[in-house]
């Protein structure tokens, strides 16, 4: 039976290679792609008036874009390589939010690629890989 | 600091013939809105604001009550729809707003109302707290209701909107006429207390640090700033200041609340003093009604429930239920005034600076008899960093700090409004707004370099007069606000609106 994958996709060099590796084994496998790409987002960050007064366009432009710009594309590498796929845009927390996709599409794996931050600049600003290491529901597969 | 304290007289000149231009031509709009009732000492805008705010919290059941746990689970998310995500969620309408409100009103208003009205003026500040919540959720509930939503997907709401589009869904005339009037006063407003008032206490602030200079000096200073961004375009400042205002809020709160539980055992006597003193004369300016007035007037500057600012800023929220942000507007004056107000006063009382004659216990008066004599002769900003400095000598720098952001925020959020009400009357349009723009920047200027008695009244007149009109507007418009809060809280009731996990 054929599995679901969800791969992180960000359209940087490590989310390439994360995809590769993951179309390399949905080969072998017959497995279904799910290419997830979250726009980071919190609900308690602080807006100025204009910035509320325009959120709605811009999300709506931001939305336009990653689906134009990463993902379409995407889309068709993975179909020329004849894997089924299917794509999801979200906002939210990175980390929080592949969780929350792979749990709704009752995926079995995640393939995330490894930015290569330094453990400073990671402790400083969190790094997903670590993260989903620590807190994801399946198995995932941590691409350098 | 010294080239500026050599500066030569006729600098301090400017100063005195700014605020004596200003004094003469703002007169008799502030005698109109302050005049008191006939054969009495109590101003009737006063009475308006208390009477309205007492008759949405009996005409919705004590809503600001029920509703208050809800309204903190609706602002951490909840109840918000997962699909909705990158949308302006509840708790960013509710910053934004606060923002707006938290500020110099919540540190020189109380000082203001403190040393004037006594302690006692605390209790009617809290009381006039607790019963805004129910006006601000009035006004915010119709601000989402009846906001324009445009077709690039840009929001504009506020008392301007639901006083036209309300007023025509209920069949009443008049709207059109309320609406012009309401943004007249919302212009005046902008100018007034959410500039002039800003930048002359944030120069009161830096000279009782750094020492006297002339106040346009700072408004120059400020009113480039304020230009840069809102005519500039230079939206990192404001972005900064609103990141970095969140954090001063905190710092004061936590400032507060350290004095407080360093003399634990002055709570209740502070306590005492405001609940005796909110009914007594014990030697106040005006005595008992002196400190309600300054209570209730105090309270309503800062959290300007009523006001219908607040409904501006709190429009563009995604939300398929207007209630939910009506519920979550109603935190608001909890926090500004029943929060971060009695914070500030219990501080400046606890700290010992008004002056009291040790054997009749009364307040003792200034020799012009307007103010009750604090140890360092201070009022307004200055007093509460006399209060601070006192348990830790370093705050009035940090309050320095404090006071230019929160200045400087508030400015943004009401330049804003102003806009927004300055669009309404002439229209939107490059040329139009920067008229806007530049007017509201001299009006830094005018603000900072003014005498505070002058500035104050006319900040209090401008967004009082806003609030007669809006008042209007709410009473006629809250049975709609009251089906709608009806329709919710009864889906909320059969389990038909959910949590979300």
């Amino acid at each position: 039976m054929p599995r679901k994958i969800v791969v992180g996709f960000d359209g940087s060099d490590a989310s390439m290679r994360a995809l590769d590796l993951a179309i390399a084994n949905a080969r072998g496998q017959g497995d279904h792609l799910l290419i997830a790409h979250v726009l980071e987002w919190s609900p308690y960050s602080f807006l100025t008036p204009s910035e509320v007064e325009e959120r709605h366009r811009r999300r709506t432009e931001e939305l336009q874009r990653a689906e134009a710009a990463i993902l379409t594309p995407v889309v068709a590498r993975v179909e020329k390589a004849g894997i089924a796929v299917s794509t999801t845009l979200r906002y939210g927390h990175i980390a929080e939010t592949l969780c929350r996709i792979a749990r709704d599409e009752k995926a079995e794996m995640i393939f995330i690629g490894r930015m290569g931050d330094s453990g400073f600049a990671s402790r400083i600003f969190g790094s997903v890989a670590a993260t989903l290491a620590q807190v994801a529901p399946v198995p995932v597969t941590i691409v350098p | 600091m010294t080239l500026l304290a050599t500066l030569p007289a006729r600098a301090q000149g400017l100063d005195t013939a700014i605020d004596g231009f200003f004094a003469a031509t703002t007169g008799w709009f502030v005698s109109i809105i302050f005049s008191n009732f006939p054969g009495t000492s109590f101003p009737w805008i006063v009475a308006w604001l208390v009477v309205g705010a007492t008759v949405f919290t009996i005409y919705f059941g004590f809503i600001q009550f029920r509703a208050f746990f809800h309204s903190i689970a609706l602002v951490r998310g909840d109840y918000s729809d997962p699909n909705d995500a990158g949308e302006v969620s509840h708790f960013q309408a509710l910053t934004t707003a606060l923002s707006g409100t938290v500020g110099l009103g919540n540190i020189a208003g109380v000082a203001v109302a403190i040393s004037i009205g006594g302690p006692g003026a605390t209790f009617w500040m809290i009381l006039a707290g607790l019963l805004g919540m129910a006006s601000k959720f009035t006004e915010c509930t119709l601000g989402v209701k009846y906001r324009n939503e445009y077709a690039d997907g840009t929001v504009s709401g506020g008392p301007m909107y639901y006083m036209v589009k309300g007023f025509k869904e209920r069949g009443l005339p008049g709207g059109k006429l309320l609406a012009v009037l309401f943004a007249i006063f919302c212009i005046l407003g902008s100018f007034g207390g959410g500039n002039m008032f800003q930048a002359n206490q944030a120069h009161a602030q830096i000279t009782n640090v750094v020492g006297a200079y002339p106040g346009w000096i700072t408004g120059v200073i400020m009113a480039v700033i304020v230009f840069l961004v809102i005519v500039g375009g230079l939206k990192s400042i404001a972005s900064v200041t609103e990141k970095v205002v969140p954090f001063m809020a905190a710092i004061y709160v936590g400032t507060a609340l350290i004095i407080i539980v360093m003399n634990y055992t002055m709570i209740g006597t502070a306590f005492t003093q405001i609940f005796v003193g909110a009914f007594t004369n014990d030697g106040v300016v005006g005595g008992m009604i002196g400190a309600l007035i300054q209570g209730f007037r105090r309270a309503a500057f800062s959290n300007e429930a009523g006001v219908g600012s607040a409904a501006i800023a709190h429009s563009a929220v995604r939300t398929k239920e207007p209630t939910t942000e009506g519920f979550v507007s109603l935190l608001e004056p909890f926090i500004d005034t029943v929060v971060i107000c009695t914070m500030t006063a219990l501080v400046i009382i606890i700290t010992g600076q008004l002056i009291s004659d040790p054997t009749t216990g009364l307040f003792v008066l200034n020799e012009a008899g307007t103010h009750i004599q604090t140890v360092t002769g201070n009022t307004g900003v200055a007093l509460t960093s006399d209060a601070f400095s006192s348990a830790f000598g370093w705050f009035g720098y940090v309050l320095v700090l404090a006071v230019v952001l929160f200045a400087f925020s508030t400015m943004i959020s009401w330049s804003y409004y102003g806009l927004k009400a300055w669009t309404f009357l002439f229209g939107e349009g490059q040329t139009k707004e920067l008229i806007f723009k530049i007017l509201f920047c001299v009006f830094v200027v005018i603000g900072a370099a003014s005498g505070f008695d002058s500035v104050i009244d006319f900040s209090d007149a401008a967004i009082f007069a806003m609030a007669v009109v809006n008042i209007i507007a709410l009473y006629l418009l809250m049975p709609i606000v009251k089906t709608e809060m009806n329709g919710y809280l009864a889906r909320l009731k059969s389990g038909q609106i959910r949590k979300y996990d």
